[in-house]
C-alpha cells in the first residue's frame, strides 16, 4: 500500500477533521460532504482517516466483509455471520477499514458489481463479481469531485446509500448484498452544483477554505515538502499523534451508547431547527447524533449546549431551504439562529 | 549559473519558457507540468523539441487528443485479446504507458472537465486507479503534463482542475522568431541536475519567504506554493547548488507566481493603490511586524526574511505578463475570471466525448443512434458458451473461443436530450430604474433556482452604458451566477442592439456545443444607444429592430419580460420582431415566469429535435 499523509499532520481545517472523526465514531450519521477551494487537502484528509481507524473483524474470505459478530444469515457469500457454515464457527481475521475510491471514470458494472466475465467465459458459470459497493461495506466510499460524477452513477449511489443494500438485477443475476458505508464526497462548488437529493444523503457538510493565516500556510508547505521527500520518515514522525487520535476514536465509540441528552438540550436542538426551517426531521436527528458523537470524542457524559453549537453548522448547512433571494450564505443564517437560541 | 539567459530575471518570454522546459525535465513528477498557451507554430514546436531533448532518452512523451476515451486514457478491457484468449485481458491506458515521462494534451482548451479531472487525480496520486469494464487495477503513472492551450479568447482556457495543478503557465505568443536561436541550457546539465535533485536541501527562511510572497501576490491556493517549492529545488539542482538559494527561489516565484498573481502588493512605487474590489487574503505581508517565527533560527548571512520576501515579490512582479498586469492595475476581477474558465468549459467539450449521456444498455442490434457495447454483449453471451459449444460440435464445426449470437447484442443508448442553456439578458440601464433592476435581479434568481433544479446551464449578459457584457458565460454553478448578479451595477444608456447581438453570439456558441439556448430578455425596450455606441433614440431603435430580426432568423427560442410599469409598445414590438414571447413583470409572479421559461425551453428542445432528427 502506498504511504499516505498522516491525519494528524494536516494543518488546521478543524471543522473537516471533526466531521470525519464524527463519521468514524458514529457511521449512522450518514456521510460527510467536503466542499471548498482547490488544494485545501480534502482528499488528503479522507485518505489519511483510513489509516487511523482500528482494524475490524471480518469473516475470513467473505467478499462482503461480513461481521463475524452479526446474526445475519443472509450473506450472499454464504458465510452466515457468527453461525458459520455447517455448524463450524467462522474463521475471523482483522483487516483495515476499507476506504474505497470511486474514481470519476468508473463504469456502472464496477460500481454495483456484475457477472464475472472470466468465469462465465471459461467455465460457463454464472457468478457474481462484487463491485465497489460491496468492497466499501462497513467502510468508507470516497468520491473526489463528486459534483462531476455522471448522473447515472449518482442515481445508483442515492438508492444504495439510503437503503444500505445493493440490489443487482442484471444479465440474469439477481442478488442483494449489504452495502452500508459512510459516503464521503468532496468537490468544489465552482465546478457545478450537487443534486439536492444527493446533498440530503450526506449527514454533515463542511466548507473549507484555503488557510489565510500565513504561518499556517507555511506550515502546510513545509510538512508537505517533508512528506514528499521522505514519506516513511515523515509518517513515523507523526505515528504517535495518529495513534492518539485512533485511540480517541475507539474510546468514543465505546462511550457513545451511554451519552445522555437532557431535555433542555433536546429543546434547544428543536428550536434551532424550527428557526432555520429545515425540512423534515433528518436535520434534527443528525444534529443530535453528531452532538453525541462530539461529546463522546470530548470524553463528556452528556451532550451540552456547547456541543450542539459546535456541530450545528456542519449538520444543518446543506439542509436549509434554498432562499434564492437571501444573499446571506447558509453559514451566516445558522449563526444568526444560534445566537437566538443560545444567546451571544 | 553560467547561462546568461537562465537567471531569475530571465527577461525574454522565450528564455523563461526554455528555462521552464529544463526545470520540468529535471523533476516532471514534482513540478507536474506546464500549460503552454500558443497557437501551433515554430515557437511551440521548438519548446516541445527542447523538452524532448532535456528528458531522458527512454522517457516516453505521449500526445493525447481531446477526444480520448476513458478506456484509452486510463486503461480498460483489451477487446481483441479478450476475445482471443476467452478471458478478460486488461489494456494499459496512455497515462500508464507514459509513466516516467510526459503526457502532451493537444488542444487542452477543448478538454472536458471530466477528462481533466481524471488526469488531475492521476497527477495527485501518481497512479491510475482503474474500475472499469470488470477490471479493478492500480498502476503506477508518475507523469508530468504539458497542456497545449490554443485558446484565443480570455475564457477559452483548459479546465481549471488541470491547470491549477501545473507549475508553469507559459505563454509563447510573444516569442519572436529571432529568440529561438538563442543559446539554451545544454541537455547534459539537465541530466546532472536530475541526479542531484534528491540531495538539494531547502533552507527554512527561503521557504517562508516563498510562501509569504505567494500570499502577498494574492494567490489563494496553497498548491502554488507547493509547486514553487519543487521548482525552486529543481532550479537549485540545475544551477549546481547544494541548497536552494535566493536566486533559485526567485526563479520559482517568477515562473510559478507571476501568472497567478491577483493583486499587486501594496507599497509598490509606480502604482496608486491595490485593486479595490475582491478582498484578497487579508494578510498584509508587507507589514513589517508580520510574524515570521522561524526568523530566530535564521543564521544565513544574506538578506533578512523581509528583504528576501520583497525580493521575491519584486521578481515575480517583474514577470507578470503585461496584459494581466494591466488588468490588475485596473482593479479588474482577475481571480473570478481565472476561475470562470474551468466551469465554462465544462459544458463545452462534453459533446465530443458523448452523444447525450449514456442512459441504458439494452438488447438489440446497433442502430445509428446507439453503440454496440462489447462488454455487455460478452456478458450476455457468456452463460451460453458451454451449450453453444455443444451445438457447434453437433453441427460438426469447431467452436470459436467465444460463440456470440445476434441475440447477445447489447447496445448503449444515449439520452439525446441536449442541455438547455438559459441566457438572461438583463437591462441594467438608467431607464430601468434602480428598483426595477432589483426586481429583475430577483426574477432572474428565481429562474436560476429553477434552472438549477433542472440541471441546466445559465448565462448572464448585462447591458448598460455603451455596450453589453457577458457577465457569466454558460455555467451550472448557482454560486457563480449569484455572485455575478450581486455585483450587477445599474445606470447609464440602453445599448439594446449590442445586447441582442451579444445574446445572439452566446446563443450560437451554445448551439454549436450541442446545447439548446433559450433567451430571456429583461428590459423595457427603450434602447437609446446605437450599435456603434453613439447615443440617439431613432438610430438605436432601428438597430435594435434589425438585431431582433436577425435573431429571429436564427430561430432561437426567446422571451421578453417587460420590466416597465405599463406595457411598452416598443418592448412589444421588439418581442414580435425577434419572435419572442412577451410577458409583463407585474403580472408575472415567480411561478408564472418560471413556467413560461420552462415552456419556452420545452418548445425549443422539441424544435431542435426536429431540426436534428
Amino acid at each position: 500500500m502506498r504511504v499516505v499523509f498522516p491525519f494528524s499532520a494536516i494543518v488546521g481545517q478543524d471543522e473537516m477533521k471533526q466531521a470525519l472523526l464524527v463519521a468514524a465514531v458514529s457511521p449512522t450519521i450518514g456521510g460527510v460532504l467536503v466542499l471548498g477551494d482547490r488544494g485545501t487537502g480534502k482528499s488528503t484528509a479522507v485518505r489519511a482517516l483510513a489509516t487511523l481507524l482500528p482494524k475490524m473483524a471480518v469473516v475470513t474470505g467473505c467478499r462482503y466483509s461480513s461481521d463475524p459478530a452479526t446474526d445475519d444469515k443472509k450473506c450472499v457469500d454464504g458465510c452466515n455471520g457468527h453461525h458459520g457454515v455447517n455448524g463450524q464457527k467462522p474463521e475471523v481475521s482483522y483487516v483495515p477499514v476499507p476506504v474505497v475510491d470511486l474514481p470519476l471514470g468508473a463504469t456502472e458494472d464496477r460500481v454495483v458489481g456484475a457477472l464475472d466475465l472470466e468465469r462465465a467465459l471459461t467455465q460457463g458459470v454464472k457468478a457474481f463479481e462484487p463491485g465497489l459497493l460491496a468492497r466499501a461495506n462497513r467502510g468508507f466510499l470516497y468520491i473526489d469531485e463528486v459534483n462531476l460524477l455522471e448522473d447515472h452513477l449518482i442515481d445508483v449511489l442515492l438508492d444504495v446509500a439510503a437503503s444500505g443494500e445493493n440490489v443487482v438485477e442484471r444479465e440474469g443475476i439477481s442478488i442483494r448484498h449489504p452495502a452500508r458505508f459512510v459516503l464521503v464526497g468532496s468537490g468544489n462548488p465552482e465546478e457545478g452544483e450537487l443534486r439536492p437529493q444527493l446533498l440530503d444523503r450526506f449527514g454533515l457538510s463542511v466548507e473549507i477554505r484555503t488557510p489565510t493565516d500565513l504561518a499556517a500556510r507555511i506550515e502546510v508547505v513545509r510538512r508537505r515538502d517533508a512528506f514528499d521527500r521522505d514519506p516513511e520518515a515523515f509518517v513515523a514522525q507523526w505515528a504517535e499523534e495518529d495513534a492518539k487520535i485512533g485511540a480517541l476514536i475507539v474510546a468514543a465509540r465505546d462511550r457513545l451508547p451511554n451519552i445522555s441528552v437532557s431535555d433542555a438540550v433536546l429543546e434547544q436542538a428543536s428550536k434551532l431547527c424550527m428557526i432555520l426551517g429545515t425540512d423534515g426531521l433528518r436535520g434534527e436527528l443528525t444534529l443530535l447524533r453528531t452532538a453525541r458523537a462530539v461529546a463522546a470524542l470530548d470524553g463528556a457524559d452528556e451532550v451540552l449546549s456547547d456541543h450542539l453549537r459546535r456541530v450545528a453548522p456542519s449538520s444543518l448547512r446543506h439542509r436549509l431551504r434554498r432562499n434564492v433571494l437571501d444573499d446571506a450564505g447558509s453559514t451566516v443564517r445558522i449563526e444568526r439562529a444560534m445566537e437566538e437560541v443560545f444567546g451571544k | 549559473m553560467s547561462e546568461p539567459d537562465a537567471g531569475p530575471g530571465a527577461s525574454s518570454p522565450w528564455a523563461s519558457a526554455a528555462l521552464a522546459a529544463a526545470l520540468l525535465a529535471v523533476d516532471p513528477v514534482g513540478i507536474r507540468g506546464a500549460s503552454v498557451r500558443s497557437l501551433a507554430g515554430p515557437a511551440r514546436d521548438r519548446w516541445l523539441g527542447l523538452l524532448r531533448e532535456y528528458l531522458p532518452e527512454d522517457a516516453p512523451m505521449r500526445r493525447i487528443p481531446t477526444h480520448i476515451t476513458d478506456s484509452r486514457l486510463l486503461g480498460g478491457l483489451d477487446l481483441a485479446s479478450t476475445l482471443r484468449m476467452g478471458k478478460p485481458i486488461a489494456e494499459r491506458g496512455v497515462l500508464v504507458e507514459a509513466d516516467g515521462g510526459i503526457v502532451v494534451l493537444a488542444m487542452a482548451e477543448r478538454l472536458s472537465a471530466g477528462t481533466a479531472g481524471r488526469i488531475g487525480g492521476v497527477l495527485d496520486r501518481g497512479e491510475v486507479q482503474l474500475e472499469r469494464d470488470g477490471l479493478g487495477l492500480r498502476s503506477i503513472a508518475r507523469i508530468g503534463v504539458v497542456a497545449l492551450d490554443e485558446g484565443l479568447a480570455d475564457d477559452e482556457r483548459p479546465p481549471t482542475v488541470l491547470i491549477e495543478r501545473l507549475a508553469f503557465l507559459l505563454n509563447l505568443d510573444n516569442v519572436v522568431e529571432s529568440d529561438l536561436s538563442a543559446p539554451v541550457i545544454p541537455p547534459s546539465q539537465v541530466a546532472e541536475a536530475r541526479a542531484r535533485l534528491e540531495s538539494v536541501t531547502f533552507p527554512d527562511d527561503i521557504m517562508v519567504a516563498l510562501c509569504s510572497a505567494s500570499v502577498a501576490l494574492g494567490i489563494a491556493s496553497v498548491r502554488a506554493s507547493l509547486l514553487a517549492v519543487k521548482v525552486a529545488r529543481a532550479a537549485a539542482a540545475l544551477a549546481g547548488h547544494d541548497a536552494v538559494t535566493q536566486e533559485d527561489a526567485a526563479t520559482a516565484a517568477s515562473l510559478v507566481f507571476a501568472p497567478r498573481a491577483t493583486i499587486i502588493p501594496s507599497g509598490e512605487p509606480q502604482e496608486d493603490e491595490p485593486p479595490p474590489e475582491e478582498p484578497p487574503p487579508p494578510e498584509e505581508p508587507s507589514d513589517p511586524d508580520q510574524p515570521e517565527e522561524p526568523q530566530d533560527e535564521d543564521d544565513s548571512d544574506t538578506l533578512d526574511p523581509q528583504e528576501l520576501e520583497d525580493m521575491m515579490i519584486a521578481v515575480a512582479q517583474a514577470a507578470i505578463p503585461d496584459k494581466l498586469l494591466a488588468q490588475l492595475r485596473e482593479g479588474k476581477d482577475v481571480r473570478s475570471r481565472a476561475q470562470s474558465s474551468g466551469g465554462s468549459r465544462a459544458g463545452a467539450a462534453k459533446k465530443k466525448g458523448r452523444r447525450g449521456r449514456p442512459s441504458a444498455v439494452r438488447a438489440g442490434e446497433p442502430t445509428p443512434n446507439t453503440r454496440l457495447n462489447l462488454i455487455e454483449t460478452l456478458r450476455a453471451a457468456a452463460p451460453w458458451q458451454p451449450l453453444r459449444r455443444q451445438e457447434a460440435a453437433k453441427e460438426g464445426r469447431t467452436a470459436t473461443l467465444v460463440e456470440v449470437r445476434r441475440s447477445d447484442f447489447r447496445c448503449t443508448h444515449f439520452k439525446q436530450r441536449s442541455e438547455t442553456t438559459t441566457i438572461f439578458i438583463v437591462d441594467a440601464s438608467g431607464s430601468s430604474a434602480l428598483q426595477r433592476l432589483a426586481e429583475a435581479k430577483g426574477a432572474v434568481e428565481l429562474l436560476l433556482a429553477d434552472c438549477y433544479v433542472r440541471r441546466d446551464n445559465v448565462a448572464l449578459i448585462a447591458f448598460r452604458g455603451k455596450a453589453a457584457e457577458v457577465l457569466l458565460p454558460p455555467t451550472r454553478s448557482l454560486v457563480r451566477a449569484k455572485r455575478s448578479l450581486a455585483g450587477l451595477p445599474g445606470g447609464g444608456g440602453t445599448p439594446l442592439a449590442s445586447a441582442i447581438d451579444t445574446a445572439w453570439m452566446v446563443a450560437t456558441a451554445c448551439r454549436d456545443k450541442g446545447q439548446t439556448p433559450v433567451l430571456v430578455f429583461l428590459t423595457d425596450g427603450q434602447g437609446n444607444i446605437a450599435r456603434d455606441g453613439t447615443p440617439g433614440r431613432p438610430m438605436a431603435e432601428a438597430d435594435a429592430i434589425a438585431s431582433a430580426q436577425a435573431l429571429r432568423v436564427s430561430g432561437f427560442s426567446a422571451m421578453l419580460i417587460d420590466t416597465a410599469r405599463r406595457p411598452q409598445p416598443m418592448a412589444q414590438k421588439l418581442a414580435a420582431e425577434m419572435g419572442a414571447k412577451y410577458l409583463l413583470l407585474p403580472y408575472a409572479d415567480a411561478n408564472a415566469m418560471s413556467k413560461a421559461v420552462k415552456a419556452t425551453a420545452a418548445d425549443s428542445v422539441a424544435a431542435e429535435g426536429r431540426i436534428r432528427g
